[in-house]
């Protein structure tokens, strides 16, 4: 199982070697972590994806409560979020190919960054079954490189929720 | 950070002394070095005490031993580089059994931190994972308020080691002591008050419980709830067993007292916990030595744990009934609600496992037994000598054949298991407890390995007694190589030096003994002795420790039981 769980930390220098140092020690399995910046410049949020079972979950959610650079921990189990990764895609691509390409980066709902003799590069971001979903279908023309986020979580409003 | 404008200035290694002295520091140990000249120099006009030990591993242990015998924050300090990770093992030690240790780190200046510099190290880095918390200050403005904290979460919620780590010109740059203000950190807020519904079903599942027992660690003798416990044991009529932390915690001349349960525990610890169908486990973390194989652990057993990091409860084993909060607060709650039941099945179910396999020896042995000495010890000493250990058989004998009756009585290296940790610890208690007798039961490689620090108790006229169980072997590991390695002892055999004379060549008393019948006399005479006194026991070579749940069986499958049976 996986379990997206977001930590609110203090942005000092240190704390994403402290959480993922504790991670590491303790065995849990990371999928993912994203570190970015909040609109208050001193509280990064990380997103971390971590699989394992409930228990799991449960450790995990308890033994970073205990770090004291991290000030706020929820996991949205059971809850309905919106998820999120980005990816940068560079796919080979020739001259005679690019409509092609354009064609199925429109229906990901992607956008072409950049264009080089014989490259596309691609943004595209969405949960991670659309990424799967982009890779699989770029497969055929060559990928040279991905580049991703990981992913970022945050649960979506429902009435009766505090703000 | 708040600073207020007319707050004093002063150089940093005075604001650090200023603040030593403002969460009452009476005492220090520690090394000097290049980096950390300033605060030693700042230190030279204060009436702290200071300790020096012979190497920066032994000064982190007599803090450590110091704060287990106090009750109060142990202190220590290093210079950079070598004397930081010398002191990692004793800030690891301090870490796994949750004593309050604020280690003083120097560093090298600011500007030359990344660039290999001499004598840097990565100290934050390294003791992250071994520390409740570690910080590098930068700024001399934020030294103050940083060694508050560091004091504050280091005694607070469950206590661990915090360390500072100090850049030399911070150390000697100016800047400003503010006046305390309240501590807040969005991150740290220790729950210490139990939930009232958890109290409740705590309550109610002892009530309903017929064959109850009390499974209490070190964190009962951290929070200072020893009355708290024996108060809940006896209102309830429960049987009491301690782990090796734990001990101490509930006076083993009580008659509710089941002893020591575990790898080496009491065998009729290890049954009536076994055949339980309630564990009460307060401030103690199911650790892997003391549940056996977990899947047989406590069968049919309701488990309930009290504990004040949240984190402890279902970690290992699944809980059934939480309680979080400081056991202080919380048992009293607790023992309000209960009722007093006879048990008597139960209790006499207890004394027969009681009567058919107590902890005992060969009394008959010609050579000298290691718990024979571990009983004299106690005869002389009326039960009432603090005791340090290091690590291996002797340990186990200590926690078996010495009976306590007071928290903080035991000091030993529970969770890291620390070879070494016995003589600096004695020095430790002996600073802590001027009045005290201060024993070290240490094994002859555990002693070897700090054993420099005989010096330091000659110096500051620390009269500590280590008593040393020499078998010649790294014993316990020996023990594993006899039964689990069909014999082939692989370098598990130290040549020693002659321990009296060396004690003797430092500055101390040295005896030593290889008849049975010269115990009682040379334990007297070490007692007596006025000063630091080694006395080298040379004892039967090859004895085991017994009862023992081997790796991967349960915690009721012990060796060793028919051992018993046969002696007289
Ligand atoms: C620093 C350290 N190194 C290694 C070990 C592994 N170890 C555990 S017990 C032991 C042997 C202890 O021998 P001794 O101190 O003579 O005590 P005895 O078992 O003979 O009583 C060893 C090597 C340890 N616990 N600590």
């Amino acid at each position: 199982m996986k379990h997206v769980i977001s930590a609110l930390v203090q942005n000092k220098p240190g704390v994403l070697a402290h959480v993922a140092g504790m991670f590491a020690a303790r065995a849990f399995n990371i999928d993912s972590l994203a570190v970015g910046r909040t609109d208050d410049p001193n509280l990064s949020r990380m997103t971390i994806v971590v699989v394992g079972g409930s228990e799991v979950l449960e450790q995990v959610r308890k033994q970073l409560g205990k770090i004291v650079s991290v000030v706020k921990i929820q996991d949205f189990a059971g809850r309905d979020v919106v998820a999120r990764d980005l990816m940068l895609i560079n796919i080979h691509c020739r001259a005679e190919k690019r409509a092609e390409i354009q064609a199925l980066v429109s229906m990901f709902e992607g956008k072409v960054v950049d264009i080089g003799p014989k490259n596309v590069m691609v943004e595209i971001s969405g949960p991670e079954s659309k990424m799967e979903a982009f890779i699989d279908a770029c497969r055929h023309y060559g990928i040279k490189a991905t580049a991703r986020t990981g992913t970022i979580a945050m649960p979506r409003y429902r009435k009766g929720d505090k703000s | 950070m708040k600073n207020s404008s007319n707050a004093p200035q002063m150089q940093g290694a005075q604001i650090i002394v200023e603040i030593l002295k403002e969460q009452g520091v009476d005492t220090m140990f520690g090394y000097l070095g290049g980096v950390v000249l300033p605060i030693f120099d700042k230190l030279y006009d204060t009436d702290i005490r200071f300790i020096t030990p012979r190497h920066e591993q032994g000064g982190a242990h007599m803090a450590d031993a110091y704060a287990r015998c106090t009750g109060k924050t142990g202190v220590c300090i290093a210079t950079s580089g070598p004397g930081a990770t010398n002191l990692t093992t004793g800030i690891a030690n301090a870490m796994m059994d949750s004593v309050p240790m604020v280690a003083l780190t120097g560093q090298v200046r600011t500007e030359l931190i990344g660039g290999d510099a001499f004598q840097e190290v990565d100290t934050t880095g390294i003791t992250r994972p071994i520390t409740k918390h570690n910080i590098i200050v930068k700024d001399v403005n934020n030294l103050a308020e940083e060694l508050r904290q560091a004091f504050y979460i280091a005694s607070t919620g469950r206590p661990g080691p915090v360390l500072v780590d100090i850049p030399v010109d911070v150390s000697v740059g100016t800047g400003r002591l503010n006046p305390p203000s309240e501590i807040d950190m969005p991150g740290y807020k220790p729950r210490v008050e139990g939930h009232k519904k958890q109290i409740e079903a705590a309550a109610d599942a002892i009530n309903k419980s017929e064959r109850p027992v009390l499974y209490v660690g070190g964190g009962v003798i951290i929070s200072n709830s020893s009355r708290e416990i024996t108060a809940l044991a006896e209102k309830a009529n429960i049987p009491v067993t301690t782990t090796l932390m734990g001990m101490g915690a509930f006076d083993q001349n009580s008659p509710l007292s089941i002893d020591m349960l575990g790898m080496h525990g009491a065998a009729y610890a290890n049954m009536a916990v076994q055949n339980s169908d309630l564990l009460i486990a307060v401030g103690s973390r199911f650790d892997d030595r003391v549940t056996g194989q977990l899947k047989r652990f406590c069968p049919n057993a309701k488990i309930l744990h009290v504990d004040i990091d949240p984190a402890s409860i279902s970690k290992n084993v699944q809980v059934h009934v939480p309680v979080v909060g400081d056991a202080k607060l919380v048992l009293p709650e607790i023992t309000e609600l209960l009722e007093h039941k006879p048990r008597e099945s139960w209790f006499a179910q207890i004394s027969e496992w009681k009567k058919a396999h107590p902890f005992t020896y060969d009394k008959n042995a010609s050579n000298i037994k290691p718990q024979y000495v571990i009983e004299e010890l106690w005869n002389q000493t009326k039960g009432e000598a603090t005791i340090t250990t290091g690590v291996g058989q002797h340990q186990m004998w200590a926690a078996q054949f010495y009976k306590y009756k007071y928290p903080r009585q035991f000091i030993t290296s529970g969770g890291l298991g620390t070879m070494g940790f016995g003589l600096p610890s004695a020095i430790g208690a002996q600073v802590a407890r001027p009045e005290s007798t201060v024993i070290d039961i240490d094994g002859d490689s555990s002693f070897n390995m700090t054993l420099t620090e005989l010096s330091t108790a000659v110096m500051y006229n620390l009269p500590v007694k280590a008593v040393v169980l020499n078998n010649g072997y790294m014993g316990m590991v020996r023990q594993w190589q006899e039964l689990f390695y069909q014999r082939r002892y692989s370098h598990s055999h130290l040549l020693n030096p002659n321990f009296a004379e060396v004690a003797k060549a430092l500055g101390a008393g040295g005896i030593s003994i290889e008849r049975k019948d010269e115990v009682p006399g040379a334990v007297e005479k070490m007692l007596s002795y006025d000063g630091p006194c080694v006395l080298d026991c040379r004892i039967e070579a090859e004895e085991n420790v017994w009862p023992m749940v081997s790796p991967g069986k349960a915690l009721d499958e012990m060796a060793g039981l028919e051992i018993f049976e046969k002696m007289p």
